[in-house]
């Protein structure tokens, strides 16, 4: 046997030996992950790392020009009165959002969960909102919110007078508020009540059969046991309602005085319509710290109010 | 720092710079060329002609393949386009509104035209005034339409040609109270496109600020006296539609409205009996407020010279002429009630000379400032607590001037 042989079978052993059995399923398994790794580089990472950029320099899109600024669009944030106005609206409309849509879907949930006759066509009629598209259901309702509009007309029916829902300071926010809600209850809705479908009925019976009434079962056992989806939708629902644009934009764009002026809002007028691409780059990257703030204080406190957290 | 991580930054910045758009311009490109413009419209009979008018060009221009005219909603028009403009994708030419010319002027993000436009010099100065920097044009003022009154002449018996604003509103009460339908509609205004009122507001010889940009004029007695005689017309009189009433003139909803002659198309069909007169005049004589719109080329664009030789084909005394169905124009020599009747044939000749050319001729744009979306936005939300019944107007316009004042010193 030549040198060469042996140094060939050498090479043979040594490829064969690298790609072990499990080295080749890892292979297989980063294969699979690739599109969604590189999708979400490209897509989330990226675009992350250059808003901060952004947010690090003024940038006049008409003059076509980029300066580096540091932290003085930082220094500006802090500064902002507008910016002070748009945080209490954002604080009012959250606040609002999260605890009506959770309260009415929990209800709901609660209501459409009994054996009753006619519960599907209502769980239907509940949750259909969510799949219209979002601006023609806004446009609709502004419709409906205007001074002549149905809403009022539907009040004028029973005797009252509707106010200008859409013009009044406090009616907008709230009118934005019950816009949202109806359009969206449907989807935390239907999280209650699979969460609902899974609390074991013995749990119940042997309440009963203690005497617990039906607001201490309620308290006692669903609660706690529904509280992990409880913990699911009032994340998804707080960072929605940071999020919300479009019908703040079609309904209200903002006002009246600078009252729905949410942090996103005012985001977007300083972006896009005052061309401060820099410092709209800023305030997404306090939205992105207080979205991320709020979701890691829900995530922390789950083991105080989350059954079945350890 | 390794050849590896050296390769990568210059990667990385390349990117970035790629991304962010500042790349230092862009060269011009030879061989066939495709155009694209933005423009608010998507009115099928004006992007016929604006088509008809590219062929022709194209016939021409064998190296241009391909003139794109984009339609883009004109409710937020100035957003999708710096938008674009943000992304890269600025498109050759822009449809630009007059409230974003200063704006668009000052910054040089428009090539200079003058040069290249067909006997420039017979341009109107009131509508050149607007897109002129140092002596240079930078758009061509490609629609210069004055606001006008429509009025239902089956609501309205009694219009006239020599009302006043006491008259018009007087008549709109009379008829929303008769008819049941609105009195004037300011359609474009639903409260928030405050600009739109300078159509008003000039008859008492007010403005949103003095000629040089740097002082408010809300607080002046002549705005509280405009704004008080609005405030009434709106609460008290009920001659124009509140706060969140949409009404549509054009569809026989109101007796009458404030527009300009490129709405006249909706009246194509019109069921009731309609007709066209100046703006009443105000406290402080005739007036007249123009609309404008101009046609820019933009720097970013990397055909800059084929996009400006197609600006001046389009806008060319021939073209211009075509054009002045929908857009009036801006020449001198296209400023006659003859040519203009040929191209609008649902409005009288005598209606076109004191609407249109009058109006051109001593007419004022209405308030256009550098940072407008900024201004906009504040006056809009300082304006709001103006549109209640109890408002106290004086301390409203105030409360306006405090808001702006740091903007327009700043600018």
């Amino acid at each position: 046997m030549t040198a060469v042989a042996h140094s060939t079978r050498a090479v043979a052993r040594e490829r064969a030996s690298f790609w072990t059995q499990r080295r080749r399923d890892n292979l297989v398994g980063y294969l699979f992950v690739a599109p969604a790794l590189l999708g979400s580089i490209a897509f989330v990472l990226v675009p992350l790392a250059l808003v901060g950029w952004y947010s690090l320099n003024e940038w006049n899109v008409l003059a076509g020009t980029f300066h580096f600024v540091g932290a003085q669009n930082y220094q500006q944030l802090l500064a902002d009165e507008k910016l002070r106005d748009s945080l209490v609206a954002t604080t009012w409309f959250a606040a609002g959002l999260v605890v009506l849509n959770l309260s009415l879907a929990l209800l709901l949930a609660v209501l459409l969960n009994q054996k009753l006759r006619g519960t599907t066509v209502f769980r239907t009629l509940f949750f259909s909102p969510v799949l219209v598209s979002l601006v023609a259901w806004t446009l609709v309702w502004q419709l409906m919110l205007q001074p002549e509009g149905s809403v009022n007309s539907l009040l004028g029916f029973f005797g009252a007078d509707g106010p200008n829902w859409l013009r009044g300071e406090s009616t907008a926010m709230v009118s934005v508020i019950v816009v949202q809600v109806i359009k969206n209850v449907g989807l935390n809705m239907v999280l209650f009540l699979a969460a609902l479908q899974g609390v074991p009925q013995p749990l119940y019976e042997a309440a009963k059969i203690d005497g617990a009434g039906a607001w201490t079962r309620f308290r006692r056992i669903t609660v706690p046991l529904i509280s992990p989806t409880i913990l699911l939708t009032s994340i998804i629902t707080i960072v929605g309602s940071l999020q919300v644009f479009a019908q703040i934009a079609v309904l209200t764009q903002g006002g009246p005085g600078t009252s729905t002026t949410v942090l996103i809002y005012y985001l977007y007028q300083q972006a896009f319509q005052f061309h401060h691409f820099g410092y709209g780059a800023t305030i997404s990257v306090l939205l992105f710290v207080i979205v991320a703030a709020l979701t890691l204080l829900q995530w922390r406190m789950r083991r105080k109010w989350v059954l079945h957290e350890t | 720092m390794t050849k590896l991580s050296r390769r990568l930054t210059a990667l990385i910045v390349a990117g970035l710079f790629a991304l962010t758009g500042c790349g230092g311009g862009s060269s011009a490109q030879s061989g066939p060329k495709s155009l694209r413009m933005t423009v608010w419209t998507a009115n099928a009979a004006h992007l016929k002609l604006l088509n008809d008018i590219a062929a022709e060009y194209k016939a021409s221009h064998p190296d241009v393949t391909e003139i794109k005219f984009d339609s883009v909603p004109a409710d937020g028009y100035t957003t999708t386009l710096t938008t674009q403009i943000a992304g890269g994708n600025a498109p050759d030419l822009a449809w630009i509104l007059e409230e974003s010319a200063p704006d668009f002027v000052a910054s040089g993000a428009l090539a200079p035209v003058r040069g290249k436009i067909e006997k420039a010099d017979e341009l109107v100065p009131s509508a050149t005034k607007l897109w002129e920097k140092d002596g240079e044009l930078y758009a061509y003022p490609f629609s210069t339409s004055p606001f006008g009154l429509f009025v239902n002449t089956d609501l309205v018996k009694n219009a006239s040609a020599d009302w006043t604003w006491d008259q018009a509103i007087a008549a709109a009460s009379a008829s929303a109270a008769a008819s049941g339908k609105a009195g004037l509609a300011l359609p474009d205004f639903k409260y928030q496109n405050w600009a739109v009122l300078s159509a008003i507001w000039r008859g008492w010889g007010a403005d949103a600020w003095s000629a040089d940009g740097r002082s408010c004029g809300f607080s002046s007695t002549e705005m509280n006296d405009a704004m008080s005689f609005l405030h009434k017309a709106i609460f008290t009189d009920k001659a124009i539609p509140g706060p969140g009433t949409t009404v549509d003139f054009f569809a026989g909803d109101a007796a009458m409205a404030i527009g300009q002659i490129s709405r006249a198309g909706a009246l194509k069909d019109a069921k009731f009996g309609w007709t066209l007169l100046p703006l009443p005049s105000g406290p402080k004589g005739d007036y007249a407020v123009i609309g404008q719109a101009g046609i820019g080329v933009l720097k970013q664009s990397p055909n800059v010279e084929a996009a400006t030789d197609f600006l001046a084909f389009l806008t060319n005394q021939a073209n211009s002429a075509k054009l002045a169905q929908f857009f009036p124009p801006a020449r001198s020599s296209l400023l006659n009630a003859e040519t203009l009747a040929k191209s609008n044939p649902l409005i009288k000749a005598e209606q076109l000379q004191s609407v249109v050319i009058d109006g051109i001729n001593k007419g004022v744009v209405k308030p256009s400032h550098q940072g407008q979306e900024e201004l906009n936005q504040t006056i809009r939300a300082a304006l709001d607590p103006l549109w209640k019944p109890d408002a106290n107007v004086q301390s409203v316009l105030n409360d306006v001037c405090t808001k702006i004042k740091p903007l327009l010193e700043h600018k």
